[in-house]
């Protein structure tokens, strides 16, 4: 019994690491889960003369997905997000984030428009009120403007079936 | 004299162009509660750095965040809030203790109390382990000699 004992030991720890090494630690809980979605009002990408405010998409669900043509894990997730808006599930919105309206347009051009609206955000203000810190950023919200989901980092095909697509139709359902 | 009137202002030239950081704040007191609160508030870019030290695009956004919010006349703890609503607790290097950091806080009591219990099961064990022996009167004798140096050769 006693032999055993670093043993044992050792297993747990090992346990303790294996877990610790699975974990993404760039992935903080989001204290906005369950609460409204921050308001903001913002001119959109095409044409810059007219806006898009919070209010306007109350009483859908939609997806608010922030990009930028300077994010590298942006282009992994962009043919993800094409795909998913051919098949019109679901309308996405853009964030576009501290980018230029020049590099942004040209970015979409070249690898597709999966947004049925992308907004300008320059200096990143309204990234700061939904706490984004590391682009792409993704999240769901409800027809009463709740935040129901984020995601930190790419979406991909699998989230996108495991995690947001339920979550849509329980929404709606 | 007049040379070194003009290298003298030379010299002052040097200092005005040598001012550290522009975005920084006029007012020096500002300046300092600004770099006081962003250094116990957590970069989420660069996590083991606090916003004071960072030069990530995000962190010098947020920097500015607070530096214009002092301005406007928030106290610390609204702007820690404002920080803690967007980031949650995870942007605080002193988290509140509550019961989702109720771990992180008692933990490491738990972790002693469990080696002390461990510690105080062992001695009583190890205590249990030796018989008392009564020494006799020829032990005594003999530790004495031992201690006396005259060990080794004679008794053996």
């Amino acid at each position: 019994m006693k032999r055993f004992l670093p043993l044992g030991i050792f297993l747990l720890l090992a346990v303790f690491l294996a877990v610790g090494l699975g974990l993404n630690p760039r992935e903080v809980p989001s204290p906005l889960i369950g609460k409204a979605a921050p308001a903001f009002r913002l001119p959109q990408l095409q044409e810059p003369a007219r806006t898009l405010g919070s209010e306007d998409l109350k009483g859908k669900v939609w997806i608010l997905n922030v990009w930028a043509s300077w994010c590298v894990a942006c282009l992994e997730e962009h043919p993800v997000l094409v795909d998913f808006s051919r098949q019109n599930l679901l309308p996405i919105y853009g964030l576009n984030y501290k980018d230029t309206r020049a590099d942004a347009l040209a970015w979409l051009a070249r690898h597709g428009n999966p947004y049925t609206l992308s907004m300008q955000d320059g200096d990143g203000r309204v990234g700061i009120d939904y706490g984004v810190y590391g682009v792409p950023e993704t999240y769901v919200i409800d027809g009463n403007g709740i935040i129901r989901y984020k995601r930190i980092g790419p979406v991909t095909v699998q989230i996108l079936q495991e995690k947001i697509l339920p979550l849509v139709k329980q929404l709606r359902g | 004299m007049k040379i070194l009137f003009a290298f003298a202002l030379l010299l002052m030239c040097a200092l005005c162009v040598a001012r550290e950081a522009p975005p920084a704040a006029d007012d020096p007191v500002l300046e300092k509660r600004v770099v006081k609160l962003t250094s116990e508030l957590r970069c989420l870019v660069c996590q083991n750095q606090p916003l004071a030290d960072s030069h990530a695009d995000l962190a010098i956004d947020l920097k500015n965040q607070v530096r214009s919010q002092m301005e406007a006349g928030k106290s610390d703890a609204e702007i820690r809030d404002y920080m803690v609503a967007r980031y949650g607790d995870f942007v605080l290097y002193d988290p509140p203790f509550k019961s989702t950091t109720l771990l992180l806080w008692a933990g490491p009591f738990a972790l002693l109390l469990v080696g002390l219990l461990g510690l105080a099961l062992y001695l009583r064990g190890r205590r249990r382990r030796l018989p008392d022996v009564e020494l006799t009167a020829a032990d005594h004798e003999r530790a004495q000699e031992l201690l006396r140096g005259r060990s080794g050769e004679e008794t053996r």
